[in-house]
């Protein structure tokens, strides 16, 4: 049991797609994974969360920190792809009301 | 017969094993018939209780074990999850615990963040006792459909 996460940037825009169970013992690879992103002033950021089967309060607080990076930094950073359950958890902790997140159906619709 | 099957787990406080548990939970869950979301649940909570051992146990610099104690019933879940070495008598520490004073709390697992916050909501009861070793027990019960129960029985 795993995270993974891979970068791709298109014209100047960086795409994420982690992919796994992020908990406690995952969670420091992903953690370092994120602190390595470059941003740059103006930097648009999507990280894609549709493959993440698994989350905790440990990968709540992992984006909430590079959110806060990002923005520091003046990057723009928004989280795509949220699982029904995904949203949940960020609805009954109120980051989503505080982040820039995207539900699984949103991105359908596209 | 007892009025409960009870499943005690005992694993090292160290991070690998937050996933071991977290599938135990979710196939005992399913055992008493908790629905998709609710096993989801009891995973968070269970996992959020178990990171804050293992945190505390990695802070301390000792090797600790987990107890997680799980008791099955027809119609709900207790999970007790505590942080010393010894296996404990269920019943007994449920008797001790006390309902759960947000002071004392706080300062015992907030360090998880949004972790304890996570368990009380996502379960219907959160018990902290901060005796000794910090001592988890939570309670989660079944909901089946209302419906049933109200259908009348059509006899043809």
């Amino acid at each position: 049991m795993d995270v993974t996460i891979h970068f791709k940037e298109i014209d100047h825009k960086l795409f994420g797609f982690v992919e796994g169970e992020i908990d406690t013992f995952t969670a420091s690879g992903l953690r370092d994974e994120l602190e390595a992103v470059k941003i740059t002033e103006g930097l648009e950021i999507e990280l894609d969360l549709s493959k993440v089967n698994y989350m905790d309060s440990t990968g709540l607080g992992i984006f909430v920190a590079f959110y806060k990076r990002a923005l520091r930094e003046n990057g723009k950073v928004k989280l795509v792809g949220l699982s029904n359950r995904l949203q949940r958890l960020f609805e009954i902790t109120g980051l989503s009301d505080l982040m820039d997140i995207e539900t699984d159906k949103k991105v359908e619709l596209r | 017969m007892k009025e409960f099957d009870y499943i005690e787990i005992r694993v090292p406080a160290k991070p690998q094993f937050v996933s071991v548990i977290r599938l135990t939970v979710s196939g005992l869950a399913s055992r008493i018939g908790f629905n998709y979301d609710d096993i989801e649940d009891l995973k968070i909570a269970a996992s959020e209780a178990v990171t804050n051992v293992v945190h505390h146990a990695y802070k301390e610099e000792e090797e600790g074990e987990i107890v997680i104690g799980c008791a099955l019933y027809d119609n709900k879940m207790e999970m007790m999850i505590a942080d010393y070495g010894n296996s404990f008598n269920f019943e007994e520490i449920k008797s001790k615990i006390g309902p759960y004073h947000p002071e004392e709390s706080i300062a015992g697992l907030r360090e998880g963040g949004l972790g304890l916050y996570l368990m009380e909501t996502l379960m219907d009861e959160v018990m902290i006792n901060n005796d000794g070793g910090v001592t988890v027990f939570m309670t989660k019960y079944v909901t089946r459909e209302q419906v049933e129960k109200n259908v009348e029985r059509i006899t043809t």
